[in-house]
């Protein structure tokens, strides 16, 4: 088992402590300890609402944060001590996808500028040809028609169309990992279908390891194998989809799945959930940053701060209601993930 | 006032009375473009009574914000109104003069906008804003209030949108998403309108905050007594929602109904579709798409517009356009599968 990247111990913080130790800090993420696997590519959702620190997450895996604390490992070597060559491997090999389809793109520029930008700057084809045919494929791998898709421009094709040449552009840099920050919530619901099943795709028959950045838990218990939920830093909850999505053991998750609006006139919304406190500052917070929500709150809550409690094989939650339970001993939270065990195994691509 | 629902819903505390709050017949808003005419919204009916969430669905493009924009007159060149009319508590809006129209924004017709973060400015506080709504809308006979009664109304809407009074002071970039959508519905309800137009009020926001805001909504709705439109793409939002659902497709209403029957057994082959590609909770399947892609509005065919991702189509689906067929019991449909089903 050789592991493609290790966040051990992460946290990073914004804004800084001022001259009397008074200035306003923003923990974004709090102690995150998780592995990206190479050879068992699975699908891994990070949800949580804005401010959970998801997006700060997927920066700091993509290596345009640096970690205030912790270490960043990839292919076991520290980040920090990369080589230029490595960083550059490094660039290529994990690729980010965007939430919004229409503003990735140039609006003056065809299609085709996008696809042919990382070829030509990783220098991956020998010949105009060889060009041509590898943009083709990764059109092809994601359900697009190259003949009705290059040569356009970006307002001629739909969002749905966009987003899929994002991920057609990605998988021509045959990525170890794709990084998907929220890849669906601009796009219709019809064609959210198709984007999702692309990038599904992408995992089951290439191997590639997608982190799912979302909060939509519908599609996220639909394509993913495993999930962590994050709430103001921390990780509350994770494990595997089919332990956590049917019974979610973090108040949050559970506050989050009740919210999601089904699609079930019949079983509509109880009462209004509380609404969160902003005004509470992060570094005031000794206890659980969730007590001021939480509908289960006890005394300790407000003081002690909760540890990972492992509440079965695939599932942990960070909540003192499971404190009984002891804390984890291995903090990495992909520990209770589990990967489908059909997933092809990752062919290793020789980029030397 | 009767105590009898006019029309049947699930929806706990409910109060739905037999008065036409808004009634519009063959609406049509057109553009004209060098290229040809863009039928955006081509000949909607229906009715909205008073204390009804009727919800209007379709993708993006299929018109439906073309529609709730077209009703409040707020259509930019080269769109215009084609035909059709708007009543407003028995009032023809399409007929009204613009400063009429201006008067009737905010104080029975109200606008809860798509993306609250931008249609607030970004450089006046709070409280202000709210005050310049209700003094531009204000009907100048009823004398103008003064500034502590203005005072006290900021502070009486903010609460009751669920907000601190010193909200009042500050300014949009101070406010997180949901906090900048409740100011955008304080400002809609500060003259008491009876309709409340929400235009996919909650699609920037997460779940939590987006089920929060929503019940603020139809807290205040209900309220007011006020009926609601809802427009949007989440089915789930819909059904959590809404009493009524209208689905559009290319300009065009297909199916009109309550919505636990149209949930339940749709009618509408788009619709059908539609229901079928929600993901669940409950069970992992494959996910079904709708596929292809809808028509361009500048090039409809001859016959129905979802002809080519039917999968129900037939001979006269090419031939001609469906028209709305009453299936009895507040139910529509517009296609021709239903042709002969039809109640006057």
């Amino acid at each position: 088992m050789s592991t493609f990247l290790e966040l051990d111990h992460i946290t990073k913080t914004f804004g800084r402590k001022g001259m009397l130790g008074d200035g306003e800090v923003t923990v974004a993420v709090d102690d995150v300890s998780l592995t990206i696997d190479e050879d068992e590519a699975s699908i891994i959702t990070v949800a949580g609402e804005s401010g959970s620190g998801k997006t700060t997450l997927a920066r700091l895996l993509l290596g345009s944060h640096v970690p205030t604390d912790g270490q960043m490992l990839y292919r076991n070597k520290d980040f920090t001590k990369l080589t230029r060559r490595e960083r550059r491997n490094f660039r290529r090999e994990i690729q980010p996808i965007f939430q919004d389809p229409f503003e990735s793109y140039n609006p003056f520029y065809k299609i085709d500028h996008v696809l042919d930008a990382p070829i030509k700057n990783f220098k991956l084809a020998s010949s105009s040809a060889d060009k041509r045919r590898m943009i083709e494929d990764a059109l092809e791998m994601v359900g697009l028609v190259p003949e009705e898709t290059l040569g356009r421009f970006p307002h001629q094709l739909s969002g749905g169309q966009r987003q899929r040449v994002m991920v057609a552009r990605a998988l021509l840099l045959k990525p170890r990992v794709i990084l998907a920050d929220e890849p669906v919530s601009m796009v219709d619901a019809s064609l959210r279908a198709t984007i999702l099943d692309s990038i599904r795709r992408l995992n089951r028959d290439l191997g590639i390891s997608v982190v799912y950045i979302t909060h939509d838990l519908t599609t996220a218990y639909q394509i993913s194998d495993n999930i962590m939920v994050m709430y103001r830093g921390t990780v509350v909850e994770a494990g595997t989809v089919d332990a956590v999505i049917p019974s979610p053991q973090h108040p949050y998750t559970k506050l989050l799945i009740e919210s999601i609006p089904q699609p079930d006139p019949k079983n509509r919304w109880g009462s209004e959930p509380p609404q969160q406190n902003w005004d509470t500052g992060d570094t005031q917070m000794a206890g659980c940053r969730f007590a001021d929500r939480c509908p289960a709150v006890m005394d300790r809550c407000q003081t002690t701060k909760p540890a990972q409690y492992l509440m079965n094989e695939h599932q942990l939650a960070t909540c003192l209601l499971h404190e009984e339970k002891g804390a984890m001993e291995n903090s990495d939270i992909t520990s209770t993930f589990q990967t489908e065990t059909e997933t092809i195994k990752a062919i290793p691509v020789d980029m030397s | 006032m009767s105590t009898e629902q006019a029309i049947q819903t699930y929806r706990e505390g409910a109060r739905i009375t037999d008065v036409d709050a808004l009634v519009i017949e063959g609406f049509s808003v057109y553009y004209e473009t060098d290229a040809g005419t863009v039928k955006a919204c081509d000949d909607v009916t229906f009715t909205l009574k008073q204390g009804e969430r009727f919800a209007l669905v379709g993708e993006s493009g299929s018109g439906k914000t073309t529609l709730a924009m077209g009703l409040m007159r707020l259509t930019r060149p080269p769109g215009h109104i084609a035909s059709g009319s708007v009543t407003l508590n028995g009032r023809d809006v399409t007929k009204l003069s613009d400063s009429e129209m201006r008067k009737t924004r905010l104080s029975e017709l109200a606008l809860v906008p798509q993306g609250a973060m931008n249609s607030l400015n970004p450089v006046m506080r709070i409280g202000r804003q709210i005050i310049d709504g209700i003094l531009d809308h204000l009907d100048e006979d009823a004398g103008v209030p003064t500034k502590d009664e203005l005072q006290e109304t900021v502070r009486d809407l903010l609460i009751r949108v669920g907000l601190r009074p010193g909200v009042a002071r500050l300014h949009p970039h101070e406010l997180s998403g949901g906090m900048k959508q409740r100011v955008a519905m304080a400002i809609g309800i500060s003259l008491q309108p009876n309709l409340i137009i929400a235009d996919e009020p909650t699609s920037a926001l997460d779940v939590v905050v987006q089920r929060q805001i929503m019940q603020t909504l139809g807290r205040l709705q209900e309220g007011l007594d006020a009926s609601i439109m809802l427009v949007g793409h989440d089915m789930g939002l819909v059904a959590q929602f809404a009493d009524t659902i209208g689905v559009m497709y290319a300009g065009k209403l297909v199916e009109v109904g309550p919505v636990e029957e149209v949930f339940s057994e749709p009618k509408h082959p788009y619709t059908t579709l539609l229901i079928r590609s929600l993901p669940s909770l409950q069970e992992k399947r494959e996910f079904l798409g709708i596929p292809g892609l809808p028509p361009q509005l500048i090039h409809l065919p001859q016959g129905c517009a979802f002809a080519d991702r039917c999968p129900s189509r037939f001979e006269k689906c090419d031939e001609s356009i469906p028209q709305m067929i009453n299936l009895g019991g507040r139910r529509k449909t517009a296609c021709h599968l239903y042709e002969g089903e039809g109640q006057s």
